[in-house]
């Protein structure tokens, strides 16, 4: 079996592979102790080869496994995981829980990418952050913000900023669905600029755990004039993308 | 490096001995993981690691004999200043850029916080009393470049009388014009410093001596071209950055022997790291010593450094002064002409640079370029959009990374670095 493991600052994933086909799946939270979260993942398994990325990927050396260990950076896994599940892919769209990618693909290979700088301004935690304030479980935060109408601008993507904005809104009687909305508006507008960096075309691949929040999804369709399943497109499950890259990575060869 | 037999050195310039010993045992740590953790490395570099291990002690104290027989030592922060002058008057002329994150905290009393790190650190080490060249200096030339240095300096020259030449702006024929004026104030303050009087003989020996270090910096980027690469672009980036504080014959005689080697070793096909892997270019700001946070970096991402367009690098060494001249006039003239060749990003227009670039880029064969530009530093971060933009119409890929002398943004970069060499492959 070929394993890929992407050891992210808030899950890991695995993907396990024989014959190019996912014979496993199963995603942990990173917690204070990847190391062993990554050994629970691999509990039973008897990889061939065991292929990391992510931001902890040099972890996957100190987990002493009888198998070829090798690396790849989360731009080329995304970049290999997104190409198989949509061969026409152009673009890939990664937001994770603290980085941001975009990633200009041709011919299935990233060609050129752009990430967010040392803040994770913008990102999965910006979100799972703002909707501490609103005191609203992060699986619900898109829906909810789905319910706002006339979303004031928010100024700031910084996350400490953000946070007392829309703090100040709400102490201004601005609906709180609508500040959410407004959150979530500030995300696509950084998150596009990205894309236009590395020069975006469609079809565009949405990875990542935030990923899943409806009001991004449906707000960046929008944004790059495309609709879910046209243009842009939506693995089944975006937080295992990079996983499936990465086990793809050796799987392919 | 820690050697306590130059204590007392230190102690008379005035340092602050405690974090000066602070400083030099991480300097120290972070030169054997860096440097000595290399495998295959050139005979030669044992001259780097000894200049290096006695950066602050031994040239030192060659610096204090030299005022002792009576000659002075000029501190300088850009290569727009010439050194052949300050040769010509027996001066000795050492650069002062800092690479290390030292006295921060401080520099920011001075300076703006979002002023570049290679400012900040000039000045941190000055007020944390850090630095035993800036001490033992009888003059510190500033100049005009970028706005962070011109306001810099109007504040530094508080703690550190800093005399300061007029860099123009353009190469206009009135730039020009300006330009000689202010090479021949230089050489009238150099004069009055020392007290001699630059002959057209000893300017003449001067241009030598400059030209031939040149050369030999020349010869070492021409050398690089090969595959496999011969020497790693750490080592490479430590004989420029120590080109501006050894003493320019032993120097120059140094490097001669070390691309004796080289040529040896590419006639053997013995390279630093096997044929196949990717070859970058370095351009953008100077990296100062012990600013050898990128190189490490990207040579530990799988990929081999070919040459560095910068101050530290090629912009110093790529041009030399027409030796033909035999008055003063005429040598004076040369200078101002190979000076004014240089393409730095405070210019403007300033074309010829990107030009220069990718020129560099094919005469190395670099698979790639990535453009380092300090945090904060306008001019070199305008000119990376430029120089990507020209760089993809030759069809040369090119990563843009904007970073300072911190090291918390390490991992970030290895990703970047990591996925650009990935994309090469
Ligand atoms: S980059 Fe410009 S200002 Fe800086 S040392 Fe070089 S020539 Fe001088
Ligand atoms: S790196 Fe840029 S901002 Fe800093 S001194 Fe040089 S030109 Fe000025």
């Amino acid at each position: 079996m070929i394993v890929g493991l992407d050891i992210g600052s808030r899950s890991i994933e695995l993907v396990g592979m024989k014959n190019r086909v996912v014979v496993r799946a199963e995603r942990v939270p990173t917690t204070f102790d990847p190391l062993s979260q990554c050994g629970k993942l691999l509990e039973g398994l008897r990889p061939d080869i065991l292929v990391g990325t992510g931001y902890g990927r040099n972890l996957i050396e100190r987990l002493a496994l009888n198998c070829e260990c090798t690396v790849i950076t989360e731009i080329k896994a995304h970049a290999l995981g997104a190409g198989h599940l949509f061969p026409e892919a152009a673009t890939v769209l990664d937001i994770g829980g603290q980085d941001t990618k975009a990633i200009a693909l041709s011919n299935g290979k990233a060609v050129k990418f752009e990430m967010n700088d040392r803040c994770a301004a913008g990102t999965g935690k910006f979100l799972e952050y703002t909707a501490g304030v609103f005191q609203i479980p992060i699986e619900e935060f898109g829906q909810y913000a789905l319910k706002g109408e006339n979303p004031p601008e928010i100024s700031s993507i910084c996350t400490v900023f953000a946070e007392t904005e829309a703090t100040s809104l709400m102490a201004r009687g601005e609906q709180p669905e609508s500040i959410a909305l407004g959150l979530h508006k500030a995300i696509i507008k950084r998150t596009v600029n990205m894309l236009n960096r590395v020069g975006l075309r469609l079809p565009l691949v949405f990875s990542g755990g935030v990923a899943n929040n409806p009001c991004v999804r449906s707000l960046l369709a929008s944004a790059i004039d495309a609709r879910e399943n046209e243009g842009l497109l939506i693995p089944d499950s975006p937080d295992m993308v990079g996983a499936l890259g990465a086990a793809l990575h050796r799987a392919n060869s | 490096m820690t050697d306590s037999a130059h204590r007392e050195m230190w102690e008379k310039l005035d340092l602050d001995l405690e974090a000066h010993n602070a400083l030099l045992e991480v300097l120290g740590k972070f030169y054997g993981d860096i440097y000595m953790s290399q495998q295959n490395r050139l005979q030669g570099a044992e001259y780097l690691d000894f200049v290096l291990s006695e950066i602050h002690g031994l040239r030192i104290k060659e610096l204090r004999e030299a005022q002792a027989e009576g000659r002075k030592v000029v501190g300088t922060f850009c290569v727009f200043v010439p050194e052949e002058i300050t040769l010509a008057a027996d001066a000795v002329h050492v650069g002062l850029c800092a690479g290390a994150e030292a006295g921060t905290e401080l520099a920011e009393q001075l300076v703006p916080r979002n002023t570049c790190a290679l400012i900040k650190s000039f000045i941190g080490f000055k007020m944390a009393k850090l630095c035993p060249y800036t001490e033992s200096c009888d003059m510190i030339v500033g100049e005009t470049t970028c706005d962070g240095k011109k306001k810099a300096y109007e504040a530094f020259n508080e703690i550190a009388p800093t005399y300061i030449m007029e860099v123009p702006q353009t190469k206009t024929g009135a730039a020009r014009a300006l330009w000689k004026s202010e090479v021949l104030r230089y050489l009238a303050e150099i004069e009055k410093l020392t007290g001699r009087t630059i002959t057209p003989e000893k300017l003449k020996q001067g241009i030598r001596t400059v030209n031939a270090k040149r050369q030999a910096l020349q010869r070492l980027t021409a050398l690089r071209a090969a595959n496999p690469a011969p020497i790693s672009g750490r080592d490479a980036l430590l004989v420029n950055q120590i080109s501006f504080y050894d003493d320019p014959a032993r120097f120059t005689a140094k490097i001669n022997e070390l691309c004796d080697e080289l040529e040896k070793r590419i006639e053997a096909k013995d390279g630093i790291a096997p044929a196949k892997t990717p070859r970058l270019l370095l351009s953008g700001c100077p990296m100062a010593v012990p600013n050898w946070k990128l190189p490490y970096v990207v040579e530990s991402a799988g990929a081999v450094i070919v040459g560095e367009e910068s101050c530290i690098g090629t912009r110093n060494t790529r041009d030399l002064v027409d030796e033909s001249g035999e008055t003063m006039d005429e040598m004076i003239d040369a200078l101002v002409d190979r000076y004014l060749r240089i393409d730095c990003a405070c210019f403007t227009p300033n074309s010829e640079r990107l030009d220069n670039v990718a020129e560099l880029a094919k005469a190395t064969h670099a698979d790639g370029v990535i453009h380092y530009s300090l945090l904060f530093c306008q001019p070199y971060s305008h000119e990376a959009l430029k120089v990507d933009k020209t760089l993809a119409a030759e069809g040369i890929p090119m990563l843009s990374i904007e970073t300072d002398y911190s090291m918390e943004d390490v991992e970030q970069l290895k990703t970047r670095v990591e996925a650009f060499v990935e994309t090469l492959a």
